[in-house]
């Protein structure tokens, strides 16, 4: 088990003095594994952001743990090292006073400052072509001239820099055209081929469906149900899931509305407590959210 | 027909010179019909939506008329178009957080809006057709910051519309909504459609699947020009020109897996605006092109209210 949250639990202090607070993740528990793609599926304000932040140590989680190959995930030069994020705005990841390259020689200065130059720049061309771009078209640039799908896949070909084995990908492909969208998609696709664990973050079902073998489905911080992709999109347990498959816009069906679901698959069987596994692999929460 | 548009040119004038981001669009809409407009960033779609309404201070026109049930519409002269705004054509813009004045309560909000338009407010018929799209009348009492995105997106709409203009543009209205907040807002435009509240509309947006929920007829536009059009069944079923099938075929829908069948993007980019090449404009990344592509394809009517720029199609 590569990455696994147990019970993690993310409380923000809102209002003036902090006298508020809001749960904006609550008793989160999944793993990641090596050569898989999880994708986390919820809408704005599902927590769903906050979860990968946690993860990258960019806020600390209020309770649960969540550990990296068996050790805590503390924030550092060490982790970073094996994990990395890339976010939704490629524009904001890149200070646009300097060359969209900057990213590359920050990487060595910080993580390789023995290797020689000639053979950085080689490693930087041979990153860039795994990533399907031109070295000569996107070297030397800023970041203005490149197109966002460029700027994203510059940010990946700097995270196979490292030694990576965990990415963070949260909306990276919202920002892109449908043409550039797919071929982003594809080489996360191909990372998992290579050994590594990608955490897709993504309101877009369609896109999570195409990509990862697990889904999670977050609502308001809590995980409503989670399972091999197939049997979550194939065979939804919860209304919710439900809800939000009917909602897809399909090209060549119209939009239906789901039945209503009068009983509580997870009441119906007893369980309490966490969530209940409805079949091997395949977990869901009561359909009530909060308790039945 | 509701509205005609021939040979528009609009270009943005920037340091290093005049970018066409319109180069001759020509197209129609009939009374009761919505126009899908799709196309990838930059192609011109935002450019044709704002062009109707208002142009910013980089926008100039270059060329061509635009005529609403059969007025002209002065484009060019942003003060004359004070009297089609509102009344005869309006805007939803794409986030309606911007659009709402954050320091007033809604009911006084609109309430200032069409007073300065020299009318008032019939309230019963505002909360009528805030119930139609979800609203509880409570809203009205309300600050925008009190509201969700998908609430705020509504109550824009019903603003918009209060006065039941002619020609809607709506500008990627769903774009940073949720899945079902999506669809709800969806609907709610084809029932003020529906309702007679707006006579035709144009629906702007990067998602083909949505489009073809709401729209009756699709329009494709690469790089400032009109790629395809005709109606939805037909773009999404039958497409002719090579961009809008690749643009169909690189769309995960529900169901396509990464293992099971490998998606395609369309490679290349975009010509700039700046120097459009000569010839057909998607010739560089077109699987099919050919010699003849060096000329500039005409938008011909290959079957009835079909209309394909493409010497292959």
């Amino acid at each position: 088990m590569m990455l696994r949250l147990q019970d993690v639990t993310k409380e923000f202090r809102i209002g003036a003095f902090g006298g508020k607070s809001v749960t904006a993740v609550r008793s989160v528990s999944f793993d990641v594994v090596p050569g898989e793609v999880v994708s986390l599926i919820g809408e704005s304000g599902s927590g769903k952001s906050t979860i990968g932040r946690l993860i990258l140590g960019l806020n600390p989680a209020t309770s649960g743990s969540i550990t990296f190959d068996g050790r805590p995930a503390r924030a550092g030069k060490e982790y970073y090292r094996h994990v990395q994020g890339i976010f939704q705005d490629p524009f904001s990841s890149f200070n646009p006073v300097f060359k969209a390259d900057r990213v590359f020689t920050m990487i060595k200065e910080s993580y390789y400052p023995a290797v020689p130059e000639p053979e950085w720049a080689g490693r930087v061309r041979a990153s860039l072509r795994d990533v399907r771009l031109n070295p000569d078209q996107v070297l030397g640039k800023y970041p203005h001239q490149l197109s966002g799908g460029q700027l994203q896949r510059l940010l990946i070909a700097r995270a196979l820099l490292l030694d990576i084995k965990l990415l963070v990908a949260d909306e990276i492909t919202s920002m892109l055209d449908a043409s550039t969208r797919i071929d982003v998609l594809n080489l996360l696709a191909e990372l998992k081929t290579r050994g590594l664990g990608v955490l897709y973050i993504t309101h877009d079902l369609s896109l999570g469906n195409y990509l990862a073998e697990r889904t999670v489905v977050l609502r308001k911080g809590g995980v409503v149900e989670m399972g091999p992709t197939d049997a979550v999109f194939g065979d939804p347990l919860h209304p919710y899931t439900r809800e939000l498959l009917s909602a897809v816009p399909r090209l060549h069906e119209e939009w239906v509305d789901p039945a209503p679901v009068d009983s509580c698959l997870y009441h119906a069987r007893g369980a309490s407590g966490g969530l209940l596994e409805a079949e091997p692999g395949h977990f869901v929460a009561c359909a009530q959210l909060e308790s039945c | 027909m509701s509205l005609q548009v021939s040979e528009l040119r609009v270009h943005y004038r920037t340091l290093k010179g005049e970018v066409r981001a319109l180069d001759g669009m020509s197209f129609e809409l009939a009374d009761g019909e919505i126009l899908g407009l799709v196309g990838e960033s930059g192609c011109g779609k935002s450019t044709l939506g704002k062009s109707l309404i208002r142009m910013d201070g980089r926008m100039h026109h270059v060329g061509g008329r635009v005529v609403l049930d059969g007025r002209e519409l002065p484009i060019a002269d942003d003060r004359k178009m004070n009297d089609f705004r509102f009344r005869e054509v309006s805007l939803i813009p794409q986030y309606a957080m911007s659009a709402l004045n954050p320091t007033r309560k809604i009911r006084r909000m609109v309430t200032e809006l069409l007073r300065s338009r020299g009318t008032t407010v019939d309230a019963a018929e505002l909360e009528r057709r805030m119930n139609q799209v979800g609203l509880p009348r409570e809203v009205l009492d309300r600050y925008p910051i009190e509201l969700s995105g998908g609430m705020k997106q509504r109550m824009v709409m019903v603003i918009s519309t209060l006065l039941d203009p002619s020609l809607l543009i709506a500008d990627e209205v769903t774009s940073a909504l949720d899945v079902s907040t999506q669809k709800a807002v969806a609907r709610a435009l084809l029932g003020f459609r529906d309702s007679g509240y707006v006579k035709s509309m144009i629906f702007v947006t990067h998602d083909l699947a949505l489009t073809h929920h709401i729209a009756d007829t699709i329009m494709v536009m690469y790089a400032g020009k009109l790629a395809e059009k005709a109606s939805a069944d037909v773009i999404v079923k039958a497409p002719r020109h090579p961009y809008t099938r690749l643009l169909l075929d690189s769309l995960p829908e529900v169901g396509v897996r990464y293992a099971e069948r490998r998606l395609e993007g369309i490679a290349g980019s975009p010509p700039s605006l700046l120097d459009p090449p000569k010839g057909c404009r998607f010739r560089d990344r077109c699987p099919l092109a050919g010699d003849e592509c060096a000329e500039e394809p005409p938008v011909v009517e290959i079957a009835p209210a079909h209309h394909v720029a493409c010497w292959k199609a």
